[in-house]
């Protein structure tokens, strides 16, 4: 069943988006860190929100900020239209969160129990199982499972009291790609089930994978947002190389181009649009050959998006 | 289109007093569940304050046939207390610090889950252990040790000291804010072992050193344990029990007054 879910087409943004998790200029510090700076969110009504960003880039802070967990420094959090630090909103709340060492001894099946029993409405516990995918190894004792099947069960937990909200944050870290997958598909279900989910991840694929709407977050701020295939647009660019009698120094000097990689005379460039730089490389060179022009990789995506941050950054500094 | 904030409070349905009381019962149930599961606390919290029971309690004291039960009584109350300590400074303390540590307490945090039952469920595991502990010294000392008592005297003793399960927890609880997952069993042990001798544990109060003996009125140990001692008929000159009892009031509320200030410290903080 989870698979033909998979394969459903997303539907198309309810024209109204009704926003059920807030953030105003929210700042946290850690000490000296600032993990998040002035932030502003919004997660709508059954959306999957993917924050995407690497290791420091506040997204747990953010979710734990979220569920009331750790407390702003200033700026307003809104969940279902309370402060979460409350307490009152975490029965319509979910959170698979990373976690050092869960207690061992106990089998998969008391832990579910004994998450179920804190919400008022859970589901039966035969049904998270089943969409948790944890029925074989119910009698298992935690400490005895594999790391996809660790993560399962933290995802169980999240799921079983039937919340409205959903954070996972970064639930496939350290899977391999089988488990991974598995994790997808589940997470889909949920959204099928008409969940709304806030998701971080540091894989661009996996958001690309999953989410409606994606943020991209580098030192407490956002650096982009939009859906998938805006922020691989926005951020991607091309990869252009070819073989040319320029030097080094004449390519670097053609219009957007941002980074050239050069081996002899071999050349290897990332640009914003090829169009005007092939354009204008052909002009330059008519000994130019060898031409090729590909989609540049998301993983180089995402660094151009969060490292054109750090320079902006730096050259405010300076 | 500009998103709307959500408009009303939309609060989920309250928990109902059967459910409330159905959460209680199984975080108690399954944290001592863990804890039987886990061979090294079992075990040590159990097995040790056994065994130094049967060496102080009963083998030294064995040698002298005209005061052995006194001495078994003696170190029953004791030991008793010695015991009780570990399993509340363990059971709570050091598996707080640990589950805090390592971001578990956070997964709970986040969950409905009231924080009081997470401290009542780790509480009734100390209660639960103490009591299986008293019942195992009074069984060796019934046994090998000569001791005799009225059965209301025997249930006062352990009354007593399974309650005295509860100051010492405050004080689990107090160390378990602070203490970090892997350093928290050494300094448990590095406070409770010295503690435990000072305040006349290992060896009663009155072959140790006059300083020692006024030390000892600091100790919260100490409090219990003349308790436990004046329960059995075991103090010479009986001071009043009101003035331990207010000694380990006292001490329970400054240690949750530490906890409290702990427990809003890690408000601003990340673990994990």
């Amino acid at each position: 069943m989870s698979t033909a879910l998979a394969e459903m087409p997303r539907s198309a943004p309810a024209p109204r988006q009704v926003s059920i998790a807030t953030t105003r200029n929210l700042t946290k510090s850690y000490g000296a860190v600032v993990a998040l700076r002035d932030f502003n969110l919004d997660v709508h009504a059954g959306e999957l929100l993917a924050l995407l960003g690497p290791n420091g880039a506040g997204k747990t802070t953010l979710v734990r900020t979220l569920l009331g967990v750790a407390r702003p420094d200033s700026g307003r959090v809104s969940v279902f239209g309370d402060d979460p630090h409350q307490g009152r909103v975490q029965p319509r709340l979910g959170a698979m969160l990373q976690v050092g060492r869960v207690p061992e001894t106990l089998r998969v099946r008391e832990h579910i129990d004994l998450f179920s029993s804190y919400y008022p409405k859970p589901l039966p516990l035969q049904e998270t199982f089943q969409i948790a995918g944890i029925e074989d190894i119910r009698d298992r004792p935690f400490g005895e499972l594999s790391g996809g099947q660790k993560q399962r069960v933290l995802f169980g937990i999240a799921i079983c009291g039937d919340p409205d909200l959903l954070f996972l944050d970064e639930p496939t870290v350290g899977l391999d790609v089988e488990a991974r997958r598995l994790m997808w598909s589940q997470i889909r279900t949920l959204i099928a089930r008409g969940k709304t989910v806030l998701l971080t991840t540091h894989y661009l694929n996996e958001a690309d994978a999953l989410a409606d709407r994606i943020l991209v977050l580098d030192k407490g701020s956002i650096v982009a947002e939009g859906t998938p295939a805006e922020i691989k647009a926005r951020a991607m660019g091309k990869q252009v190389r070819c073989t040319s009698r320029l030097s080094l120094a004449e390519v670097q000097r053609i219009p957007g181009v941002l980074s050239v990689k050069a081996d002899r005379n071999a050349f290897e460039l990332q640009v914003n649009a090829a169009e005007p730089v092939v354009r204008e490389l052909l002009q330059r060179d008519s000994w130019l050959g060898d031409l090729e022009v590909t989609n540049a990789g998301l993983e180089e995506a995402f660094l151009a998006l969060t490292q054109n941050n750090h320079a902006e950054a730096a050259n405010g500094r300076n | 289109m500009a998103a709307i904030t959500f408009p009303a409070v939309a609060i989920a349905p309250r928990r109902t007093l059967s459910r409330t009381i159905a959460l209680y019962a199984k975080e108690a149930r399954y944290e001592l569940l863990k804890n039987i599961r886990i061979p090294i606390y079992a075990i040590s919290t159990v097995a040790f304050p056994v065994m130094f029971y049967v060496l102080f309690g009963i083998v030294l004291g064995s040698g002298n046939p005209a005061n052995r039960n006194e001495n078994a009584t003696y170190m029953l109350a004791t030991m008793g207390c010695f015991g009780v300590m570990a399993v509340a400074l363990f059971g709570f303390g050091v598996s707080l610090a640990m589950e805090r540590g390592q971001g578990w307490l956070q997964v709970k945090r986040a969950s409905p889950m009231p924080v009081s039952a997470y401290f009542f469920g780790k509480l009734c595991s100390a209660l639960t252990f103490s009591t299986v502990i008293m019942l195992l010294l009074l069984a060796i000392g019934y046994s090998f040790g000569g001791v005799r008592m009225p059965i209301t005297t025997a249930a006062r003793l352990v009354g007593i000291l399974v309650a005295g399960a509860i100051p010492f927890s405050a004080m689990g609880m107090a160390i378990g804010y602070f203490a970090k997952p892997n350093s928290a069993p050494g300094l448990v042990n590095l406070i409770y072992l010295p503690m435990s001798f000072c305040s006349g544990l290992w060896i009663p109060l009155f072959l140790l050193p006059h300083g020692l003996r006024t030390f000892a009125k600091l100790l919260p140990p100490y409090h219990l344990s003349q308790l436990a001692l004046n329960a059995v008929g075991m103090v010479n000159h009986p001071t009043p029990a009101w003035g331990h009892v207010e000694a380990l009031l006292a001490f329970t509320l400054l240690c949750l007054g530490v906890a409290a200030w702990g427990y809003r410290r890690d408000e601003g903080k990340t673990y994990g």
